[in-house]
């Protein structure tokens, strides 16, 4: 008695799917050959000798020569120092970082004539600073505020620290000013964050008879926390990625030694993401737990 | 009554809150005009530097205000830099990525915050990885694939990318549009379905105008990190095309090959006047559509729910 079924339509959800992926399209392709690709050749090259020559390049599986390399050659030691001090550097580097952009974030944040400009000051440098300009600033010494190397700070550090500790300390003060210019985006991230925050809060607050310092520590703070996150996160990952970063400089060295070359390179950038992956790790688990910390005792 | 009255002065210096009173007001102005000095203090001094000759440099009495302005710094500059041409050149490699990678990224939000497509969430931790993993870890095998399309060493090897959302920080740019996509009402676009359109009728008729602040926040975001970025370019043009960026990285050589100087060195005056000449696109763009960059960061929502 069934007579043959015509055809339905495709169904909304299945055609919507389509459509969908209709939009995806230019970025999947764009995925699979500009990204995708190329990570699984650099996981490759990192496990092989890779040499350059007029026919093209030879690619011969070498197994864990190149990892073993990065931990037994000058060149790899030599990476692995720049790796350490990157490591060194944002530790203290992200908290004056991030201390800074919630300090003017909060004062940028209060009712007041000029915010527009201040705001626009403040971001400015994110809009200039690019690796050769900075190189600029930082090798003539425009990057100093005069006062630090007329105080004798530079000897003090490296008089008080063992000389590991010492010259990444002396290396924030001498470039303060470049630190600072890399919180503009967290500012910004900062002063969204503190304008989401209900200004009843605080007035409750007040009559309760809390103070200006009591209501920044029990309502502002915690209500910045995740945002704080991801504002470390994004200095960390600034940093990392930052074309002056002497990590990476390595890296784009490495590439064009010719016995060594595209496949020690590979090797070690692995390294250097696995480095940036185990540091961003522990910070965001050091957050997580202090969140923790709070709610159990709530 | 007398209390009242000083507790009404009271207030009125300290204030009820931080920032509230005379003393507060007055701090709040001086911390951030203090701190915005520091802050600006490379810029200021690149500035004044640039307009200093030979004699003001070495003299120990001139410390920030030369005694003339001087200019010829900056002819040096546009000389060494080839101002023109590599300008027109950096414009080719910044312009045309930054539209590219904001109609992509934008293709690439909507459907994320639109439709349900399968796998969505495969789709995320892709594009958070691609936020996550450096550039530098794939440039190699970049390289390699590049070299055999034959686009190595020409501004394709730059746009290309772009155009297929696989730019600089592209995941951000997408994940701005996917926020921006998801705030905007479905009951326009479903009204418009009734009305017969389809789905890429309502992206470019609906979609699309009404998040034009969210376009125009990418794309300057996109225009300003393509200026500054030299690491992709110095790797991919090669010996023979350069950005203006990619000229200050090399201003001491570029300064040897220069024909037709009257100084044989370079000094810091000189090569802070290149600086100022390299930051001026950029800047003077910054001056004009600043609350764009400012404010797009609240607008656009990236901040999140």
């Amino acid at each position: 008695m069934m007579t043959k079924k015509t055809r339905k339509p495709m169904g909304r959800n299945k055609r919507q799917n389509w459509v969908g992926w209709s939009f995806l399209s230019l970025w999947v392709i764009g995925f699979a050959v500009f990204t995708l690709y190329p990570i699984l050749m650099s996981l490759y090259y990192s496990f092989s000798t890779v040499v350059l020559d007029g026919s093209g390049i030879q690619v011969t599986l070498v197994g864990l020569a190149n990892y073993r390399a990065a931990f037994s050659t000058t060149a790899g030691f030599a990476f692995l120092s720049s790796v350490s001090d990157f490591a060194i550097e944002i530790l203290f580097k992200v908290p004056i970082i991030t201390v800074f952009a919630i300090i003017i974030a909060v004062l940028l944040n209060q009712k007041m004539k000029l915010r527009g400009i201040f705001r626009g000051i403040y971001f400015l440098p994110v809009i200039i600073a690019s690796g050769p300009v900075i190189n600029q600033l930082v090798n003539q010494g425009a990057a100093t505020i005069p006062i630090v190397e007329e105080m004798g700070i530079l000897d003090f550090i490296n008089a008080t620290f063992t000389p590991a500790l010492a010259r990444p300390i002396a290396n924030v003060f001498q470039e303060l000013i470049i630190i600072l210019w890399f919180s503009g985006v967290q500012i910004l991230l900062f002063i969204a964050a503190l304008q989401k925050i209900d200004r009843s809060i605080y007035e409750a607050a007040m009559i309760d008879g809390a103070g200006p310092w009591e209501s920044f520590w029990k309502i502002t703070m915690p209500s910045l926390r995740s945002m704080i996150i991801v504002s470390v996160v994004f200095t960390i990952i600034n940093l990392a990625t930052f074309s002056e970063n002497a990590a990476i400089a390595h890296i784009k060295r490495n590439m064009w030694i010719s016995d060594t070359g595209f496949g020690f390179s590979s090797a070690i950038a692995w390294l250097y993401f696995i480095a940036l992956a185990v540091i961003l790790v522990i910070v965001v688990g050091i957050f997580r737990a202090f969140g923790r910390d709070k709610a159990v005792r709530r | 009554m007398n209390q009242n009255k000083l507790a009404r002065i009271r207030r009125k210096i300290f204030g009820k809150q931080f920032g509230d009173g005379l003393i507060g007001r007055t701090a709040l102005y001086l911390i951030l005009a203090i701190v915005g000095f520091v802050y600006l203090f490379p810029l200021i001094k690149m500035f004044t530097f640039s307009i200093m000759d030979l004699g003001d440099l070495v003299d120990p009495i001139v410390e920030w205000i030369p005694t003339h302005v001087y200019i010829e710094n900056y002819r040096t500059g546009l000389i060494v830099l080839q101002y023109g041409k590599t300008l027109l050149f950096s414009l080719a490699v910044t312009l045309v990525p930054a539209i590219l990678q904001t109609v992509t990224t934008s293709l690439t939000g909507y459907a994320l915050a639109k439709f349900s497509v399968k796998g969505k969430r495969i789709v995320f931790a892709l594009i958070l990885l691609t936020y996550l993993l450096p550039q530098q870890v794939y440039m190699i095998p970049k390289y390699v694939l590049f070299n055999e399309l034959g686009i190595l060493e020409s501004a394709w090897s730059i746009i290309l990318p772009s155009g297929f959302g696989q730019g600089l920080s592209s995941a951000i740019f997408i994940l701005i549009f996917y926020q921006f996509f998801r705030m905007q009402p479905t009951s326009l676009d479903e009204s418009a379905e009734i009305d017969g359109a389809n789905q890429y009728q309502i992206f470019f008729k609906i979609g699309m105008p009404l998040a034009a602040p969210a376009y125009i926040t990418a794309f300057l975001f996109s225009f300003v990190w393509y200026w500054n970025e030299t690491y992709i370019s110095s790797l991919f043009l090669g010996t023979d095309l350069y950005t203006l960026q990619l000229k200050l990285l090399n201003f001491q050589s570029q300064f040897n090959i220069a024909q037709g100087l009257t100084q044989t060195m370079t000094n810091e005056a000189i090569r802070y006047a290149a600086t100022i000449l390299i930051i001026l696109p950029v800047l003077i763009i910054y001056l004009v559509m600043q609350k764009w960059f400012v404010e797009g960061v609240d607008r656009t929502g990236v901040t999140g729910e």
